[in-house]
């Protein structure tokens, strides 16, 4: 007989057919953690690094007021553009994510009660701060100003495109509005962040660096990069780990192994690490704020674990019927950002549900008006079309002769002819890719 | 005899490895419980346990890692990397570790670990989930590199990489797993069990890997081609109404060079057809090989398609692919027609 494996499986608290289970989550109610000077040396935290890395920072309580040391006191009118910039994001989510099913555009990402992680975070930061988004961070793009019509003619791969035709739909890209460009490949993005922050530095400027992983891609050595140069040449950014507590089908403990928190990866690595309410605005804002000063003041980069919640599938090819209990999403103990925000501006006075509903049907609007812009670049089943020969620039900086020929030899092939009856010269001849 | 799609003759081949070889485990992202992104591996975790059929953190890196130190140990790891687009993070223990472990051990310390991999285009999945990276891995000595192109062979050679002592990288063509997609989207779909190789038998079988298959015979020129491109260059031979010899590669390396000059020999013209991108790629060793062994056999220069030297363009897929236009192109011009 064989002798029984001993290797240890970690399974997720609940799976499909089973009751939704998140008593495992760590909450501290809002307002118990205290908030260490933002200059403060990791040693010398108070509450300490590693509480801080495992409580929850959270400021919105059950009665929807702000409170505890962490209360970034905004006034009214900006928490009513934080919420207009939520309800955006997810009002045109769920208009995209319509336009996939109707076949319209060949892939989307929702990022469904992850709104605040993004917005409250841009909000947060400068204007020449520089942001290193994941794929489910469009409230960055909402919050930065990317029209509509950009991001939607993105998605369309259509005449309009910013990446003209080359990238899957949500690999915005837009450098006036200091945002990186999005890639497939998962954490890349983290350790290139503290790059621009050391450059910064290096420069002199007092710009900070942002960037945005999911929890699962924090197994990606990438993530590990990202931390050890950024302790190592105390570069101003801000690394922010979205725990959604899925990566597809896989939950949370398998990047986080027998770890109480993602956060807590940081002061291993001689960074402080934030353990925040991802649902909560406020909290988000004031954490981003904390991280901001500390690192403009030349103390260092922050890791933020941003607690939260994969509302929809993980993107339109994804079914997580299959891997989780239908219901996990109503049962989620951190309610809905946007909700959350909208009761307390309501207990203080600033909102109602006539505004609400106002607003909704407005932004509404912009976004069927901005969907009807955009297709009138065209559509993958209608209107203009980009031209073929665009993908062959950008690969250099200048087209190389190779490329020049593979052109043409693309224009050969569409017009129906043969290269061969092109021109006598054999290796300008290739209708094959010479 | 059972009709398998191409899927289901890969997880079959895991499935009858599993039952065989106690050493045998499957590891990567999402293959557990949930069965794959693409179902390869559905039901397997159910069946033979958790402990054989892991799933893992999202690190490429650490899944080839640590199936190094498996196959160390005494198992035979059998590794999922979701698209071969995120092979890159494990580059270096695949080529710095993996393939050079019986070499610079003098084979003290070998392992035994299969990487399975969709390859390819044709889904619509932009730069990141449709590059054909096989050139890349035949230039390191010490790994093998297999791309079927059909149920039949997907499992015969699966069972072989597994079975293998030395590192196999196994490249699965996404666009063939439901059918022998010949590079016309627009035309119905075919089901695989519309063709032969959709015959699969259930249990145990083994095709040698180093051995290239003659998927189609014939006289007038030979087209030396692998994975989704044996069914193009079939559509476009036929389209040109040319008598082509089809030798569908199978095993990128080793490479079975005899069966590929003998069949030159016998027709004097080649084309040599890979998805991917030129530049570089494995049509090169192909045909400096063939212009080594065949010279004074060739009626005509050996001509090479392949995809354009770009990354994989989400908007213009089928300009980018090297479709049947192209690969008649370049048959008509080895045939000296100015078609
Ligand atoms: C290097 C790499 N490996 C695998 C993938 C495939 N993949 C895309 S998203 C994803 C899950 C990511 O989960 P997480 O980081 O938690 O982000 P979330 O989707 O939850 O926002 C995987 C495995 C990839 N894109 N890149
Ligand atoms: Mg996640």
């Amino acid at each position: 007989m064989p002798r029984p494996s001993r290797l240890h499986i970690p399974h997720p608290s609940a799976r499909p057919g089973e009751a939704p289970d998140f008593s495992y989550l760590r909450l501290s109610a809002a307002g118990a953690v205290a908030r260490p000077e933002p200059s403060a040396r990791l040693e010398a935290m108070s509450p300490s690094a590693a509480d801080l890395a495992t409580q929850l920072v959270r400021v919105l309580d059950d009665d929807h007021r702000a409170v505890g040391p962490w209360n970034p006191h905004l006034e009214p009118a900006e928490l009513q553009v934080g919420l207009r910039h939520m309800l955006l994001t997810r009002l045109f989510d769920e208009r995209m994510q319509k336009t996939q099913r109707q076949g319209r555009i060949s892939f989307y990402v929702k990022c469904t009660g992850e709104e605040a992680v993004s917005v409250a975070a841009a909000m947060a930061l400068e204007p020449h701060d520089m942001l290193f988004p994941g794929y489910r961070n469009q409230g960055l793009q909402v919050v930065r100003g990317q029209p509509l019509v950009a991001l939607m003619n993105q998605l369309l791969s259509n005449t309009g495109d910013m990446c003209k035709g080359r990238q899957l739909p949500v690999m915005y890209h837009g450098s006036d509005a200091r945002l990186f460009s999005i890639s497939g490949n998962l954490a890349t993005q983290f350790p290139q962040a503290v790059g621009w922050a050391m450059a910064a530095a290096i420069k002199g400027e007092d710009h900070i660096a942002a960037s945005w992983i999911g929890e699962g891609s924090s197994a990606e050595a990438d993530f590990h990069h990202a931390l050890l140069f950024a302790s190592t040449y105390r570069a101003p950014c801000i690394l922010n780990v979205v725990n959604n507590q899925w990566a597809i089908s896989t939950f949370q403990g398998f990047a986080a192994g027998e770890s109480p928190s993602f956060a807590a990866r940081g002061p291993g690595y001689g960074i402080p690490g934030l353990r925040v309410d991802g649902n909560d605005f406020l909290a988000v804002h004031a954490a981003t704020r904390w991280a901001a000063e500390r690192a403009r003041k030349g103390h260092g980069a922050t890791l933020i674990e941003l607690v939260t919640y994969r509302v929809a599938a993980h993107s339109t090819s994804d079914d997580p019927a299959r891997y989780r209990p239908r219901d996990e999403a109503e049962q989620w103990p951190l309610g809905c950002p946007l909700e959350r925000l909208r009761q307390h501006l309501c207990a203080l006075g600033e909102w109602d549900d006539a505004r609400h509903a106002a607003l909704t049907a407005e932004l509404e609007q912009q976004v069927n008006a901005a969907w009807k812009t955009a297709c009138t670049f065209g559509t993958m089943t209608e209107g203009p079309k980009l031209d073929p020969g665009l993908m062959f620039e950008d690969v250099y900086e200048t087209l190389p002769p190779h490329l020049a020929r593979q052109r043409e030899a693309l224009r050969a092939e569409l017009a129906g002819a043969t290269a061969a009856a092109l021109s006598g010269n054999v290796t300008q001849n290739t209708g094959t890719g010479a | 005899m059972p009709q398998m799609n191409m899927v289901q003759a890969i997880h079959s081949a895991m499935d009858v490895m599993l039952e065989r070889d106690r050493s045998v485990v499957l590891l990567g992202e999402d293959i557990g419980y949930f069965g794959g992104v693409f179902r390869a591996t559905e039901g397997l975790q159910r069946k033979y346990g958790e402990h054989r059929v892991l799933d893992t953190p999202i690190a490429e890196g650490g899944i080839i890692a640590a199936a190094i130190g498996m196959g160390v140990n005494g198992l035979r790891p059998v590794t999922e990397i979701q698209f071969a687009d995120y092979i890159y993070p494990a580059y270096d223990q695949i080529v710095s570790e993996l393939a050079r472990l019986r070499y610079r051990s003098a084979g003290d310390f070998t392992a035994p670990v299969t990487i399975r991999t969709p390859c390819g285009g044709g889904i619509r999945g932009g730069q990141t989930h449709s590059q054909s990276p096989e050139a890349i891995f035949a230039h390191v000595c010490g790994l093998k590199v297999v791309m079927p192109s059909n149920p039949y062979d997907a499992k015969g050679l699966l069972i072989a990489a597994i079975e293998d002592n030395d590192p196999v990288i196994f490249l699965e063509p996404k666009r063939l797993y439901n059918g022998p997609f010949d590079g016309q989207p627009d035309k119905p779909a075919v089901p695989w069990t519309a063709h032969a190789k959709g015959e699969v038998p259930e249990g145990y079988y083994r095709l040698p890997i180093g051995e290239c298959a003659i998927a189609r015979e014939g006289s007038e020129l030979t087209i030396v081609t692998y994975g989704t491109m044996v069914h193009v260059a079939e559509g476009a031979a036929q389209a040109a109404g040319i008598d082509a010899e089809i030798i569908d590669v199978r095993t990128i390396s080793p490479l079975d060079t005899a069966t590929i000059i003998a069949s030159v020999k016998k027709t004097g013209r080649c084309v040599v057809v890979h998805e991917a991108t030129r530049f570089g790629g494995f049509g090169g060793e192909l045909a400096a090989t063939i212009q080594e062994e065949c010279f004074w056999h060739l009626e005509a220069p050996i001509v090479r398609v392949g995809g354009w030297d770009t990354p994989y363009p989400h908007a213009f897929e089928w300009e980018y692919f090297p479709g049947q236009t192209r690969v008649a192109n370049a048959l008509k011009r080895v045939m000296g027609e100015a078609a």
